[in-house]
């Protein structure tokens, strides 16, 4: 019997395996089957060395011939039932991809006063300012006598402020009635640190203070703690106009492009001129009405929203910072002390600022 | 400070409504917190009555029904019920429809069967006084009207009127008093101002017969003022000075106490009225109590001075505390004839004392105590006198007693026209401001660079400085004129620095964990230290006290962030939580008995309790908040900020004494980490929870320096792991410690990554599974290198902790 034929058949009968194959493991099959070690086309090919040598040409380039065929068509199958049996998969792997991310990866929240602080910061940051931070148990001398309150300034008194037991005494009732308040409070406001910073740096002073100050107050609307932004601006020429200019910046970026600022002349010991600086209510637009004609609840139809007290800095407070530089007649700048309890409950719509402090989950979730 | 609108209006009458009369008003620095409307509404239906005829009621014995012309072509029946009705009367009269001080409206109504078509009126019905024994009869209260019926009542009585509500900024005393704030109101406006009332006093100087006063505390009593009046009678105010009292919240009592109210309220002024048949000897003496001095006040109560208190007494001893409060016996009663009126000044900061001191507030000592000017004192006398004579039916005594008189020479500020642009912003013409401050009763001179300016008395110890001048200009000029401009910020840069960025990085880590924020109070009670175990001796029972807390609970300064996160853990799951991971940062306090201010540092404290996430149904078994899982929230934030801490076991009175550690960082302790004492959990009513809390100010400075490049990706590093067994009671940061020292430069880094104990490693021992990394920045290195070290690693194992490495 002659190869040739023999080697048509397997090719032939090779092929049709191969189309045939209807998985990969059947397609290996048929490559074990007819291209395998053991397989006839291969061991035909390996024999053609003991052909007679005129038969050697034809049968070995007919083999190959097959078998480099046969490859291909291994090859493509391959291609094809992989591309098949991956479809197959993908739509076995198919997910309900409604179902919740798992392992669950919990996300905390900041609290909404730090979040209001920092956003308070960046606006600040943003215009030049650099942020000091102080200490909360303070000097009298620091909270009160260096930032010009006369010696009978009411909020000295001890319904207006905390006073700080010295150190290895006891309290006694009896000290207090007869008026002798000790001369470490907590303190009132983040104001004292005009005069430290001052004190720590010489002029050109570009700061806010953030901070947590303390009055003797308890209701919807004052908490016993609180916190404030100071702002401190010292330099040769800070005008009252400029700090309209930097609280207008504030207020824009604060509560939104539209807004506008007033200043209302008032008094501080601590600032001369002394103003108040109300927002354009941002509810109501500044109408102090709403679409319907209904009074604005926020601003009471005010149109203005109340947000802080600031100033020029008074020259007598110059005079308590022992450094040359600070010369009334050579510097001047202004301050400002912003609540940040009131901007958030002025933002977020918190009814009442106790709520800050009662650290109820359900609170905490909505911010940050 | 109530401000009568009808009273204000007769000093200055700007053609203005009460709307814009408040924005002028704060606009310039006077603040209207608010308008009231005090008297009656509906002024339309108010008119003049004339009572043609009253006849008793058929049916009830009190009442009349009177029949009431009213200018209409038919007169009105009206049923009243006041005992002194009678025909022929002028009457004010309330038609349906009239609304009252209390809001009612009033309808036609029957009254027993009879119909009533309105009211008339008793002076209480109308908010004038609190007088109800009769209705007013107009004939007899002398008014300078004739009267027809029907005319509008507000044409002949102060039935209503707009009260502006002030706030009086406590510089300024002097707008504590209607022409005050009218001088306010003609410089916000423009309208002109009335001559001060008291231009013309009818009173005369020089002695005062029959009165002796003596003051020994000058320094305290700069000025004590009085005059005689004698022939007085005590009778009831006029329905003018009722109302007006009435309306600025004062309540009318009888003439001489109610001129001594309305002229306080006039000048800011408070006088005193002496009964002088009561003051014995007619002999005053102002002093300084003895310490312990006892006097009896109007108020009832008995009150001990001390030595720095200023009282009035006379022959028979203390009769008021100065400025404060006087006593009941000499005080005007209805029997009264004689009357001295005293108005002195008082040093504001020692009355300020001795009310703070005695928690003894009145009207009078609220304006001393800002520090009222002497010239008040006269000019109150000069209103007082008139009123007087006039509504009292007194004689005045000649002379005045005018001890200490007048204040210091009034001052003169030079204002530099270049000061007011320099500090304001913008330029506010020299011409402006000279009228501006006449305005305001300051006298200027054109002086070569501005003005020369004299500070009138009342403002004597407002305004002393150039920047007070200034700041008078700018209010009354309109702030809403200045530009907005920003500062010109040389050389200022804004950026937080390092240890602000890293702080709010340890927050945000902590937050990209899972955990929530919470602010709690800096206040804590004495019992927390307690319900924390905390010994005797234990540096955080070293709190600040305060002298006047709130409340006991609240009487010291944390010393520990623990409570608040206990605090809120336990309110919440009070609340429905079940799984609560918190974290707080502030300020924690420690009492230095040696130095005046406390230590105060930053606080980090984090408390988990129940599970670290909800249960999924990929994940339905999450762990739970132990030792373990307060770690690794430990370790995460000390992987953000970069900062090498060091956990070793020590025990803290709250924390679980098996799960409990020390953390160190920078070589200093920092803080703890643990389970909660079971005994602390119960205190709260809480299961179990674990945290830590760390000094955040001491764990930033431990971060490591800003990174500089390190070659870690030149040559590939080489890991090996081995697993160690030794004594169970060898701690893993031991073996770690011992494997790093040996491994010498070439270990890179060293982690256990599992534990094992049971019966292949024996009783009393434990297999620790260590993952090595082997790395050189020269090379890349190879086995047989590495070789040689991890023989010395299992050598020293073997010599320092007698371990083995594991079969």
């Amino acid at each position: 019997m002659s190869v040739l034929p023999r080697i048509a058949a397997l090719r032939s009968e090779a092929e049709r395996a191969i189309v045939q194959a209807s998985s990969t493991e059947a397609l290996e099959a048929a490559r074990v089957r007819y291209l395998g070690r053991r397989a006839e086309l291969p061991q035909l090919l390996r024999g053609v060395a003991e052909l007679p040598p005129e038969e050697r040409g034809a049968v070995g380039r007919a083999a190959n011939e097959a078998r480099r065929a046969l490859e291909t068509l291994l090859t493509e199958r391959a291609a094809e039932l992989d591309a098949r049996e991956l479809d197959a998969q993908l739509i076995a792997d198919r997910v309900d991809v409604t179902l919740p991310g798992t392992p669950p990866q919990p996300v905390g929240r900041l609290h909404l006063l730090t979040a209001t602080q920092r956003e308070l910061e960046d606006v600040f940051l943003g215009l030049g300012f650099t942020v000091l931070e102080g200490r909360e148990v303070e000097l009298v001398h620091y909270n009160f006598d260096a930032l010009n309150h006369s010696p009978n300034h009411p909020a000295r008194a001890l319904t207006d402020t905390f006073y700080v037991q010295p150190p290895g005494t006891e309290a006694s009732g009896g000290d207090l009635l007869r008026g002798y308040a000790s001369d470490v409070v907590l303190r009132t406001h983040t104001s004292p640190m005009q005069v430290r910073a001052m004190e720590a740096h010489p002029p050109p002073l570009y700061v806010v203070i953030p901070g947590r100050v303390y009055r003797p107050d308890s209701d919807a609307t004052h908490t016993p703690q609180f916190h404030q932004i100071e702002g401190l601006a010292v330099d040769e020429d800070i005008t009252l106009a400029d700090l309209k200019g930097t609280l207008l910046a504030f207020a824009r970026a604060t509560f939104g492009d539209e807004r506008e600022v007033r200043l209302r002349p008032h008094f501080f010991p601590f600032t001369e001129p002394s103003v108040e600086v109300d927002v354009s209510c941002f509810h109501c637009g500044g109408k102090g009405f709403l679409p319907d004609g209904s009074r604005c609840p926020l601003c009471k139809g005010e149109g203005w929203l109340e947000i802080l007290g600031a100033g020029e800095v008074d020259p007598n407070v110059y005079a308590y910072v022992d450094d040359p530089a600070y010369d009334p007649e050579k510097v001047q700048g202004f301050a400002w002390g912003m609540g940040v309890e009131r901007i958030a409950m002025l933002k977020h719509g918190v009814p009442d600022l106790r709520l800050y402090y009662d650290n109820d989950l359900r609170f905490l979730e909505q911010f940050g | 400070m109530k401000v009568p609108l009808n009273w204000l209006r007769e000093y200055c009458d700007p053609p203005l409504d009460v709307k814009a009369i408040e924005e002028r008003l704060t606009m310039t620095g006077t603040k209207v917190e608010a308008i009231h409307h005090h008297g009656v509404q509906g002024l339309e239906h108010f008119v003049v009555g004339h009572v043609l005829g009253a006849e008793p009621h058929p049916d009830a014995d009190r009442l009349s029904v009177c029949v009431v012309q009213l200018g209409e072509a038919e007169p009105s029946t009206i049923v009243c019920g006041a005992p002194n009705v009678a025909a022929g009367q002028t009457v004010a009269v309330a038609r349906p429809g009239s609304i009252m001080p209390d809001g009612t409206r009033l309808k036609a109504a029957k009254l027993r069967g009879v119909v009533s078509n309105g009211m008339i009126l008793a002076e209480d019905e109308l908010g004038l006084g609190s007088d109800h024994g009769g209705i007013i009869v107009l004939d007899d209260l002398q008014l300078d009207a004739e009267f027809a019926p029907g005319m509008p009542l507000q044409d002949v009585l102060p039935i209503a009127t707009e009260v502006l509500e002030l706030e009086i900024t406590p510089n300024r005393p002097d707008c504590l008093a209607i022409y005050g704030v009218a001088r306010e109101l003609h410089a916000a406006t423009g309208a002109p101002l009335t001559a001060p009332p008291w231009e013309t006093d009818p009173g005369t100087a020089g002695e005062l017969a029959g009165v002796r006063i003596e003051v020994t505390a000058p320094d305290l009593c700069p000025r004590f003022t009085a005059r005689l009046f004698e022939n007085v009678t005590i009778a009831p105010s006029p329905l003018w000075l009722k109302a007006r009292l009435s309306a600025a919240g004062q309540r009318p009592i009888n003439n001489v106490v109610d001129i001594t109210n309305y002229v306080m309220l006039l000048t800011g002024q408070p006088l005193h009225a002496f009964d002088f048949d009561r003051v014995a000897g007619g002999h005053l003496i102002v002093r300084r109590a003895n310490d312990g001095e006892q006097i009896d006040t109007l108020d009832g109560q008995t009150r001990t001075l001390d030595g720095e208190m200023v009282l009035i007494e006379d022959d028979e001893g203390p009769t008021s505390i100065a400025g404060v409060m006087g006593g009941a016996r000499s005080e005007v009663v209805p029997e009264t004839t004689r009357v001295l009126m005293e108005a002195a000044t008082w040093d504001g900061p020692n009355i300020h004392r001795t009310s703070w001191t005695l928690a003894l507030r009145s009207e009078a000592s609220s304006r001393f105590e800002k520090g009222l000017q002497p010239e008040q004192a006269m000019y109150a006398q000069a209103i007082a006198t008139e009123l007087m004579l006039q509504l009292t039916g007194a004689r005045l005594a000649s002379g005045t007693v005018d001890l200490g008189g007048a204040g210091p020479t009034l001052q003169h500020i030079h204002l530099r026209e270049h000061r007011v642009q320099e500090i304001l912003g913008a330029p506010v013409p020299v011409a402006r401001q000279a009228e501006i401050l006449a305005a305001l009763d300051f006298e200027t001179e054109p002086v070569a660079d501005g003005l020369m300016v004299t500070v009138p008395a009342v403002r004597r110890s407002d305004v002393t400085r150039e920047a007070d001048l200034i700041e008078e200009v700018s209010r009354i000029d309109g702030l809403e004129r200045l530009p907005a401009t920003l500062p010109k910020r040389r050389g200022a840069y804004g950026l937080l620095t390092r240890e602000q960025r890293l702080r709010r990085r340890a927050a945000d880590a902590l937050v990209g964990r899972g955990l929530y924020e919470i602010v709690g109070w800096t206040f804590t009670a004495p019992a927390l230290l307690d319900r924390l175990r905390l010994p005797a001796e234990d540096e955080r029972r070293r709190a600040v006290a305060l002298q006047n807390p709130m409340s006991g609970d609240q009487s010291l300064l944390r010393t520990t962030l623990l409570g608040s996160l206990l605090d809120a853990t336990a309110h919440n799951l009070a609340h429905g939580a079940s799984d609560l991971a918190l974290f707080e940062t502030g300020t924690v306090f420690a009492a230095d008995p040696l130095q005046r201010l406390p230590h105060e540092h930053r606080g980090l404290g984090v408390l988990a309790s129940g599970r670290l996430a909800p249960p999924t149904w990929g994940a339905p078994d999450p762990p739970r908040a132990d030792f373990f899982a307060a770690k690794g929230l430990l370790e995460a934030l000390a992987d953000a900020l970069r900062v090498e801490i060091a956990v070793s076991e020590a025990s803290e009175p709250f924390l679980h004494p098996g799960r409990s550690a020390a953390v160190r960082a920078g070589g200093e302790a920092i803080g703890w980490l643990g389970e909660l004492h079971p005994l602390v959990a119960r205190e709260w009513g809480i299961e179990s929870a674990a945290g830590f809390e760390l000094d955040l100010d001491r764990l930033i400075a431990a971060v490591r320096p800003e990174a500089r490049y390190d070659d870690l990706i030149g040559f590939p590093a080489l890991g090996e792991d081995i697993a160690v067994v030794l004594d169970a009671q060898v701690p893993a940061a031991r073996l770690l410690e011992v494997v790093r020292a040996a491994g010498g430069k070439l270990l890179d880094g060293a982690r256990v990554f599992d534990v094992y104990t049971g019966p292949q490693v024996g009783e009393g021992r434990r297999s620790l599974a260590l993952a090595l990394s082997f790395r050189s920045a020269q090379r890349t290195l190879t086995d047989v290198e590495i070789l040689p070290v991890r023989e010395k690693i299992v050598a020293a194992i073997a010599a320092e902790l007698g371990g083995e490495l594991r079969a």
